[in-house]
């Protein structure tokens, strides 16, 4: 019979944290790869609407944003709850406002990426369709006619 | 002396703590990638000193996919109210007319670089008509669904004539990738110049 071993005597050996950065390390290259540069910093909020046909966005220079949703709580106050449409870091106050945005946005473009600019509209998906209808009929207008509805992939389609 | 000495090894506990503060740095700027959608392409605008076109293009009543979003989210498909599940099976027949009915699109012979002579249902057109207060998921659906229904008839179509599937065709073949897209099937969706027939809800 083995005897148990009497209390005390012994020290117990710390746990060994030499893995731990390698463990770290790689939870760091996960969130590396998966995620991407945040490009503004959203003042309404955005729930994706789902869809199934998506196109992922290759190229990141070509795409422009354009955000709309209902003002965040802390903007309530001075913007209403009503859907607004948010360029860059600011609230757009007229639909039209997208247009003259689209033409600036597309004079930064190196001149041989222009034409083949895409508008990803990221939009909530409980707003209604008169704000949207305005927006494109604003990009039509700038002609700005490749557009992305951006949206989360739907997981079961039945 | 005699004693030999070992070789000390490098403090590696403040490691955690950088990577640590490295991860945290990422978690905080960094969002996850959302940045698929459904791509679409605009008409141009129209000129400003034209009337709006609707009865200047006439269109073959056969031709025309019918598809109205209420302010309550309810879709009318030719005169008839439908669920939004049964759209992409409704979407396919008007596409590709298999049965060539008289009640679906006239279908007409082409000539097609690697296909040869095949009728398709070449001037149909599928025409969207959503309300102001028609809320943007219902009609993302419904957008969805055109795009699957046209996506599902490639898919079919380029197995059967050139036993890939379609994504695969795209990459090994884009020459007859285009034709199958841009030929075949073709995307022909048309969005209504905006009318304003309902009341605007919330907005």
């Amino acid at each position: 019979m083995a005897k148990f071993r009497k209390g005390g005597g012994r020290k117990l050996s710390a746990i060994s944290t030499a893995s731990l950065p390698d463990i770290v390390f790689m939870l760091l290259f996960f969130f590396m790869t998966t995620t991407s540069m945040k490009e503004v910093t959203l003042k309404v909020d955005q729930k994706m609407p789902e869809a199934t046909e998506l196109t992922k966005m290759e190229k990141k220079s070509l795409v422009k944003y354009i955000y709309i949703g209902k003002p965040k709580k802390e903007f309530q106050k001075s913007m209403g709850t009503g859907s607004r449409i948010q360029l860059d870091e600011a609230f757009a106050n007229d639909p039209s406002e997208v247009e003259q945005y689209i033409s600036q946005e597309r004079a930064s473009m190196k001149e041989e990426d222009q034409g083949g600019m895409i508008v990803s509209l990221k939009i909530d998906k409980d707003t209604k369709m008169g704000i949207v209808t305005d927006v494109k009929q604003a990009l039509r207008n700038a002609y700005a006619l490749k557009i992305s509805y951006t949206s989360m992939q739907k997981v079961n389609n039945y | 002396m005699g004693k030999k000495r070992e070789v000390q090894e490098i403090n590696a506990s403040s490691m955690a703590d950088i990577a640590f503060l490295l991860l945290i740095f990422f978690l905080v700027t960094t969002s996850m990638a959302t940045d698929k959608g459904l791509l679409r392409v605009l008409p141009a605008p129209m000129p400003k000193d034209q009337k709006v076109i609707d009865e200047a293009v006439k269109v073959k009543e056969r031709n025309v996919l019918q598809i109205l979003v209420n302010s309550n989210d309810e879709l009318m498909v030719n005169g008839q109210p439908m669920e939004i599940s049964k759209l992409r099976e409704k979407a396919k027949e008007f596409i590709a007319n298999p049965n060539n009915s008289e009640e679906l699109p006239e279908k007409e012979v082409i000539n097609a670089k690697f296909v040869g002579d095949i009728a398709i249902t070449k001037s149909h057109v599928i025409s969207l008509l959503n309300d102001r207060g028609t809320s943007y998921q219902v009609y993302l659906s419904v957008q969805n669904e055109l795009v699957a229904a046209y996506n599902e008839l490639r898919e079919e179509f380029s197995r059967q004539k050139f036993g890939v599937a379609l994504t695969d065709l795209a990459k090994s073949d884009p020459e007859k990738y285009e034709v199958i897209t841009k030929k075949i099937y073709s995307m022909k969706i048309s969005e209504a110049e905006p009318k304003n027939y309902g009341k605007e809800g919330g907005n």
